[in-house]
């Protein structure tokens, strides 16, 4: 027998379950869409803050005080970065709080102008989910189509546009595919249309990828999450314009002007707002290093008979798309199989979103570009990090043209 | 309010000169079972009875639940004992009792008395009517039916005088451990563990195997068979589970025999390789989830197919199932909700479209002959490679 392992019935830090990573030739991660790995000067803060600044920015003592400065750091580094006031960003337990406020809060605090609500189908179940709920509460909900790259038509926005539209919500990067909507125009064309229709942008995937600037591209709320950008998880942003009449989902003692009550969560908010420094630090050289990674990386999948790479617009190369994000369907592979025979050899990619992965379901975003059965069950993700390097990109091309020709031999029948 | 607990046991009683032996394993399980429970038990054997003492402050909850998950344990009775001390401290803890237990004492009742203990002043069946008397006196709302009583209130004079009178149902079936032990095909569906219950119920040891395809089955199929294998193991205790690669034997299997067949061949080699360290292991037998028409691998023609493989008896406690039956089983001893995760496991992976149903032996055995170059080899190597997970 090769090992013995005794699995008692409980365990500290969950040693009774699996899950320990061994390694294979290299460890390569390629799922930073689901998470990434926090900075570790990002880590430092959040333990120093944790152990020895642990107090309560609510407490009147100077504990609280010495505490309060990093919310106030944050909220001034996310301030810059967007190019907002400080009054305007708001910190929640992650992307999917902020959707959830930024839909509902705005619904519900505007419901006497309208009950019509306009959003697209590829958005995150963060969103989705949250308007299956508005309209389950009342409200009318438009879901816009896409074009075969993943792009909504402003023209189709027009037309979904009506006086009672009280709000709009477009994703800045899709999750699966990488594609990018047309924000600055959408944003323009709502003002245009409709000046108090407020314009949400769900930034989860684009924040750090993108330079995002809401009040000069018409965006009401913009949502943003800790731990895409090597920030810890369980932590978000919620940048919320000072003219936005929204009302909170969660109450309680009244923190940040009472939209989120909930003692703040400083280690987190100072280690995300750490990270984020550090990522736009030197945005523009990392953001042209990952992509000519990302064209590397296509140029090398594209060499492997019959797959496609979702997403990429004709003409546009990679620049059309996410810098971070190849979608690649592989017939004849289903995707989970890919995933393990990868995941064998140290690479950890997604099998569409990871977000869906538990729920073994058609992914809403591939139907929606048109993808049919084959590639549905054969599309996964590779996404990279300032950490991804060239090596690894190679070592992953390698197994892939090593094992696909094997794995496609035994297809299902 | 209780502190004690005797255990009824049914039919181990019956089993003669080998009583003891039978008592031995149950109070062993009741031990093992009492270790994850918070607080110090003392567990004694005397004149037919099992007691479960506390010896500190306990969980009363996690107590019962514990002795509920023990196989030859048919009723669980709540007791409080006290002194022996004469027929007055008798009486009046009799009454608290009656206070502390039934808010609602609007209920027949009849009081039995066994005393054991012969240095007691009174008769049995005096005490039943002095008790019964004084009862009827201070809680007028209750009264007295010999034949079909609500509620029988039991005393037992020995050393100490136990009173109870709740039977809280036990599982049933026999202590495990005296039946020998057998192999169980742990899949991560939902009949294997009902299956591996079933049998352990009957007093047997469960081993398990499970037959794992990387990359086609992932890490979190096989973390869901380790939770089943834990799940069975809370009234089984400790099972040694074996997870077999079986990639390369289904891949050669798909290789070179034909697809419709797939299925029942793999059956067999499954079979085969469970067997072969059920023999190593000492087990007396195999078990498996399968049920007569289930799916195409359960008809008769292929459980015929699956079954010459082996010398060892299969044990099929869920064959005359329907599906819903076994789910309520499952239900009831909690697996349920886990073996409905969603992860694929091998025997779906490559299935045909149209497996046959009615496998022709003659053809299945010409048809395993394409095998013969390599696999041998490959079930070594299984073997071989063979990791054994103790889950307790």
């Amino acid at each position: 027998m090769r090992k013995c392992r005794t699995i008692p019935a409980t365990g500290g830090d969950g040693a009774h379950l699996f899950g320990k990573v061994r390694l294979f030739g290299m460890e390569v991660y390629l799922d930073n869409s689901a998470t990434t790995r926090v900075f570790p000067e990002a880590a430092a803060l959040a333990a120093r803050i944790m152990c020895e600044e642990y107090g309560n920015p609510s407490s009147l003592h100077l504990k609280g005080v010495e505490a309060e400065k990093y919310l106030r750091y944050a909220k001034e580094t996310f301030a810059k970065i967007l190019k907002v006031n400080e009054k305007e960003i708001f910190f929640t337990s992650g992307g999917t709080e902020s959707d959830n406020l930024a839909l509902i809060g705005c619904a519900m605090a505007n419901c006497r102008r309208g009950k019509k609500i306009i959003t697209t189908q590829i958005e995150h179940p963060a969103v989705l989910k949250t308007c299956a709920y508005l309209e389950s509460q009342g409200f009318e909900v438009t879901y816009l189509p896409v074009n075969g790259y993943g792009q909504i038509s402003l023209e189709d926005l027009k037309e979904a546009m009506t006086p009672e539209t009280i709000l709009v919500s477009i994703m800045h990067t899709n999750n699966e595919i990488g594609s990018l909507q047309p924000i600055a125009e959408a944003g323009a064309l709502i003002k245009r249309l409709n000046p108090a229709t407020l314009l949400h942008v769900d930034a989860v995937q684009g924040f750090g990828k993108a330079k995002i600037f809401p009040k000069k591209m018409g965006i009401d709320l913009l949502s943003v999450s800790s731990h895409k950008i090597h920030g810890p998880k369980g932590v978000g942003v919620l940048y919320v314009n000072e003219k936005v009449k929204i009302q909170p989902i969660l109450f309680g003692g009244g923190q940040q002007m009472n939209l989120r009550s909930g003692t703040d969560n400083v280690p987190g908010v100072a280690a995300m707002a750490k990270a984020a420094e550090l990522i736009y630090e030197h945005f523009d050289e990392d953001i042209e290093r990952l992509c000519a990674l990302k064209e590397y990386f296509c140029e090398g999948v594209s060499k492997i008979e019959n797959v496609k790479i979702n997403g990429l617009i004709p003409g546009e190369g990679v620049r059309g798309t996410a810098p971070h994000i190849v979608s690649v369907s592989i017939p004849g592979v289903r995707a989970e199989v890919m995933l393990h025979t990868l995941e064998e050899r140290g690479v950890f990619v997604s099998a569409g979103s990871a977000c869906s992965s538990h729920k073994p379901q058609p992914s809403a975003t591939l139907k929606a570009i048109g993808a049919d059965k084959a590639m549905l069950e054969s599309t996964i993700r590779f996404s990279f990090s300032v950490y991804t390097t060239k090596e690894e990109l190679d070592y992953t091309l390698r197994e892939m043209y090593d094992k696909i020709p094997i794995l496609r031999r035994y297809a299902r029948r | 309010m209780f502190t004690a607990f005797l255990i009824k046991y049914a039919e181990i009683a019956i089993k003669g000169k080998n009583r003891h032996l039978f008592e031995d394993a149950l109070i062993h399980q009741i031990k093992y079972a009492l270790k994850k429970v918070e607080g110090k038990f003392c567990i004694s054997k005397t004149q037919g009875r099992i007691f479960v003492e506390a010896q500190s402050e306990f969980d009363y909850d996690e107590t019962i639940d514990a002795l509920q998950h023990v196989f030859g344990i048919v009723g669980i009775c709540p007791m409080i004992y006290v002194e022996n001390e004469g027929f007055e401290k008798l009486k009046e803890t009799v009454v608290k009792y009656i206070a502390d237990v039934y808010p609602d004492r609007t209920m027949t009742f009849k009081v039995h008395c066994r005393r054991a203990n012969k240095s007691f002043p009174m008769e049995s069946m005096e005490v039943n009517a002095k008790l019964g008397e004084v009862l009827l006196d201070t809680y007028p709302e209750m009264s007295v039916d010999v034949h079909e009583p609500k509620m029988t209130l039991n005393v037992e004079i020995r050393e100490k005088i136990y009173i109870y009178s709740e039977i809280i149902p036990g599982p049933g079936g026999m202590p495990v451990g005296t039946g020998g032990k057998a192999m169980l095909l742990l899949s991560g569906g939902i009949d294997s563990p009902v299956a591996g219950y079933m049998i352990a119920k009957r007093g047997v040891k469960i081993d398990a195997v499970y037959f794992h395809a990387p990359p086609y089955t992932s890490e979190r199929a096989k973390q869901k068979v380790v939770d089943l294998a834990r799940l069975v193991s809370r009234y089984t205790g400790p099972i040694y589970l074996h997870v077999i690669n079986f990639t390369d034997i289904q891949l050669y299997i798909y290789e070179k025999c034909p697809h419709e067949e797939l299925t029942i061949i793999m059956r067999r080699y499954m079979m085969r390789i469970a067997e072969h360290i059920a023999k190593q292991t000492g087990s007396l037998g195999l078990i498996t989830g399968e049920s007569i028409g289930q799916v195409a691998s359960q008809t008769m023609n292929s459980l015929i197919a699956t079954n010459e493989v082996c010398e060892l008896p299969v044990y099929r406690p869920l064959i005359g199932f329907d599906k819903e039956e076994i789910v309520t089983v499952s239900k009831k001893i909690d697996t349920f909700e886990t073996s409905i995760l969603p992860f694929e496991d091998c025997c779906t992976i490559f299935v045909a479209k149209h497996p046959v149903t009615k496998p022709n032996l003659n053809v299945i055995r010409r048809h395993e002959h394409n095998l013969d170059e390599k696999i041998e080899e490959l079930v070594q190597t299984a073997l071989d490679t063979d990791e054994l997970i103790i889950v307790e």
